[in-house]
């Protein structure tokens, strides 16, 4: 039997880790603006993969990973125009649209990649970033500190995300209208601008995190690859209350569940693979049981606002 | 009206402002000024397009035609931003505090021009506003957490936040307690001075007589009456009501032998416990309540050691300051909290664990005094609000199935009795005016045969007609022996109603009277003041 605890399989789980929760964090992190300002974005999945592929491509042909998360980023944000003028501008159901996105973002990219991308290209290894001297120490040095510059922008991006949401009026904007827009409206805000600002922004971040999975942490795009993210990035969101800290913690759990289900299948543990792949699942829907009283969205959450209306 | 030098200038003028909803003309061809250094009081029925009026100056409705001039020039208020630019600040009549967030983030949401908050700025802002309002309010404090008058002040403060000059109040004093009531009118007298004009929509006259300076009224939507400051100043009391009385209710009511009831309205209380039929108290206990406590563990004022006896066709009133218990109290009887100890009884029968519904078809009947939240469904028709109870049952629904003919004839019915102003049945609920949600409410719980009604501030919000209306059939029901617990701020209330009053405070009953008529309330105030003295040496709320 393989020593679990040797180097090689350390850094290995770390690893691991590292690639399930990073995009999740990213795409949460959008749903969070999203939610706390009132509009539950069922598109995610969609606008992650629509990002996901546009990264890939961009990848592809430009050899850039930065061009890449770029492209990608934009994508989500032109994806989520269409959830800001149906939704945000002329009050159609939040849930419809998100749902539309969904199996469109879906269908779409899975049938453009299928007509142009016959022979499954595979992108390069992307180069790394080294912290100095942290890099050097045993176990933790070639996994969490040689990392895609991606990754350690990533928790820049949750921090200033926190520090938006709690410091800003623009943040507190955000809350309010997630509260109660009627509220804002009185405080002279403008729910309108304020719900259209954090689509948009929900939007970038799942492209950006669409864009991670693709061309960093799974070095290509395949139909579909996102395999239900989108949804645990919801959960994720309901169970985080708004907490950016949390958004964090719980990324990482999943991360930590999918990489235990790779180790274990380099183990001579004989588990079907279907089994491995569904663990991840299993334990979100155990924390979702165990903490789902303290899940939490904010009491404007999928209401549409008209000025003035009673 | 001729303009003189030493009138005040006018800063808002209104110009035969009107604006229609389906079904209604809510406001018709109304003009308005509104002067520097005026309380312009502004009376009217419910329905009768107050609100309306003063969201339209808010920029939350625009209007269908007419025009808004400030300081002389035509504006267009588009938004509630640009209402604020124009200096015009709201207090909207159902609050718009989020409770989730404290007193601080709930005004500099108001600060929509920086990007960083300011939490230094804000908090000496605030210091500055309450010094100036005669306030004292913590700045970290969820907006949950507030009593009610706290609550009203921080209203005005966010109204004031952006330097009004003109600041709007629509019923602020509705849900007040009277000292809370004394306190706000002196925060408002402190801003007049200050030179700000001022509009204030009220129901109690004794309110718009002892702060206004000017008095408007409506009536179904058109301006009916208006007073200037000079005449205004030549009135007594009595005169002023009579005045906008008749404004109010119209000629129908002063014709023929109707002039009475306005006389009625006016005297206000006095005349209607004559109405109760003496010995009309029964020997058998409908409610008996032992020993009761219940501490809820979500911030709200818990209640200790309750005891209460009511007997068929007894009204016990419950006074005391607001938030002292009083909700806790009436939403541990109507079976919506579970209490820790203690046992209820309805007649014979043990109903200490027994949910809402199972009470509700023992007779029980609870009206809440939070009714826009848990009273309506907004987006159902009036109809189906008022038969929301008696969902499923005979003759409105028939195997599942519901029968048009009866909801609708039902419905009217009871929009007839209470006078519900709503364009047609089928009006969504939501739409209607504050009032009138009242009014569906407590046309909904009373019918259907009650033997107890626990009724929570049956009266805040009503119009004087109604006011006498409800109070009127709160009288019928005990003198057709119905049990009914009365929970009310209002002492006049009160003493014109219960045939006993307990007085609560800090979630215990501290002491109880029978209602002896005029010196009832004197009684009730030194229970209360002994309680206080005996209190402040432990604690301060
Ligand atoms: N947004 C709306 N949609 C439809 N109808 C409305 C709307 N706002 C007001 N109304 C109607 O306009 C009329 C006037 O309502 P308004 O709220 O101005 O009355 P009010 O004088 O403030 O009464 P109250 O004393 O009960 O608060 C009512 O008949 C109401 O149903
Ligand atoms: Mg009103």
């Amino acid at each position: 039997m393989t020593d679990i605890f040797s180097e090689p399989f350390v850094i290995a789980f770390i690893l691991g880790c590292i690639t399930g929760a990073i995009p999740l964090l990213i795409a949460s992190l959008g749903e969070t603006i999203g939610e706390q300002s009132g509009v539950l974005n069922l598109g995610i999945e969609g606008m992650m993969l629509i990002g996901g592929y546009v990264a890939f491509v961009t990848t592809l042909s430009t050899g850039s990973f930065a061009l890449g998360l770029i492209a990608g980023t934009l994508a989500g944000v032109a994806t989520s125009v269409i959830m800001m003028v149906l939704n945000t501008w002329l009050g159609l159901n939040q849930i419809v649209i998100g749902l539309a996105i969904t199996l469109a973002g879906g269908g779409i990219t899975g049938v453009l990649y299928n007509v142009y991308f016959t022979n499954t290209p595979r992108l390069g290894q992307e180069d790394t970033l080294a912290i100095p001297f942290l890099s050097e120490l045993p176990y933790v040095g070639k996994s969490l500190f040689t990392q895609s510059p991606m990754f350690y922008l990533s928790f820049v991006l949750a921090g200033l995300v926190a520090w938006m949401l709690l410091r800003t009026t623009v943040g507190l904007r955000f809350r309010a209208a997630g509260q109660n827009p009627n509220s804002l409206d009185a405080a002279g805000g403008n729910v309108v601008v304020t719900r259209s600002a954090a689509v948009l922004l929900g939007g970038a971040f799942s492209g950006l995190g669409g864009a991670y999975l693709a061309i960093i942490a799974a070095g290509t795009f395949t139909p579909f690859m996102t395999h239900g993210l989108g949804y645990i990035a919801i959960v994720v969101t309901m169970l985080a209350r708004g907490r950016i800290v949390w958004v964090i913690l719980v990324s990482f759990l999943y991360g930590v569940t999918v990489a235990l289900g790779t180790v274990l299948q380099l183990t001579s543990f004989s588990l079907p693979t279907d089994v491995i792949k569904m663990f991840p699942f299993i334990v979100v829907m155990i924390v979702l049981i165990a903490f789902a009283r303290g899940s939490y969205v904010p009491p404007a959450l999928g209401e549409p606002y008209t000025r003035g209306a009673r | 009206m001729t303009t003189q030098v030493a009138e005040n200038p006018v800063i808002v003028g209104m110009k035969n402002v009107t604006k229609t909803f389906p079904g209604v003309v809510a406001n018709d061809q109304i003009s308005l000024d509104i002067r520097q250094g005026l309380v312009h009081c502004l009376l009217g029925e419910n329905g009768a397009g107050k609100s309306t009026l003063i969201s339209i100056l808010a920029g939350m409705q625009q209007p269908d035609s007419g025009q808004i001039e400030i300081d002389g020039k035509v504006s267009r208020i588009t938004s509630t931003r640009a209402a604020m630019k124009l200096g015009v600040g709201v207090v909207y009549q159902h609050s718009t505090l989020i409770s989730s967030m404290t007193v601080l983030e709930n005004l500099m949401l108001g600060d929509t021009k920086r990007v960083l908050l300011d939490k230094k700025g804000a908090r000496t802002k605030l210091r500055d506003l309450s010094a100036l309002l005669g306030a004292e309010i913590d700045p970290e404090i969820k907006a949950r957490n507030l009593g009610l008058g706290q609550q009203q002040q921080v209203e005005i403060i966010k109204a004031l936040w952006q330097g009004s000059r003109v600041l709007i109040l629509d019923e602020p004093t509705s849900m007040l307690t009277p000292q809370a009531i004394e306190s706000l009118l002196a925060s408002v007298v402190r801003l007049r001075n200050e030179g700000l004009a001022v509009i204030f929509i009220t129901h109690k006259l004794r309110e718009a007589y002892a702060i206004g300076d000017e008095i408007s009224v409506l009536r179904k939507g058109r301006m009916v009456k208006h007073v200037p400051a000079r005449e205004l100043a030549k009135m007594n009391e009595s005169s002023l009501k009579n005045t906008v009385l008749t404004a109010m209710f119209g000629d129908d009511q002063a014709s023929a032998g109707n002039r009475k009831t306005i006389e009625e309205l006016a005297g206000a209380a006095t005349a209607s416990r004559q109405a109760r039929k003496a010995g009309s108290v029964s020997e058998t206990t409908v409610l008996s309540v032992s020993q009761v406590t219940c501490s809820p563990n979500d911030g709200t004022r818990g209640i200790f050691d309750i005891n209460i006896a009511i007997r068929a066709g007894e009204i016990l009133g419950i006074a005391g300051i607001d938030g002292h218990g009083q909700s806790t109290l009436a939403e541990v009887l109507a079976g919506q909290r579970k209490l820790q100890s203690g046992r209820v009884l309805l007649g014979e029968t043990d109903v200490t664990h027994l949910d809402v519904r199972a009470r509700q078809s023992m007779g029980l009947r609870y009206v809440t005094d939070d009714r826009l939240h848990e009273g309506i469904v907004g987006n159902l028709p009036v109809s189906l609000n008022l038969l929301l109870k008696r969902v499923g049952q005979k003759p409105f629904w028939n195997r599942g199935r519901i029968n048009r003919q009866e909801v609708l004839d039902e419905s009217n019915r009871l929009i007839s009795e209470f006078d519900i102003r709503t364009p047609n049945p089928e009006t969504r609920a939501g739409t209607l005016s504050g009032g009138n949600i009242q009014k569906l409410l407590l046309a909904r719980e009373l019918s259907n045969n009650p033997k107890l009604v626990i009724f929570n501030k049956p009266t805040y919000g009503l119009d004087l007609k109604t006011v006498a209306r409800v109070r009127e059939i709160i009288l019928e029901f005990a003198n057709e022996g119905v049990a009914v617990l009365l929970i009310s701020a209002d002492l006049d209330e009160l003493t014109e109603l219960a045939d006993r009053i307990a007085v609560i405070s800090q979630g215990r009953l501290i002491g109880e009277t029978p209602n002896v008529g005029a010196r009832t309330a004197e009684i009730v105030g030194e229970i209360i003041v002994n309680e206080g003295a005996a209190a402040t040496g432990k604690s301060r709320k």
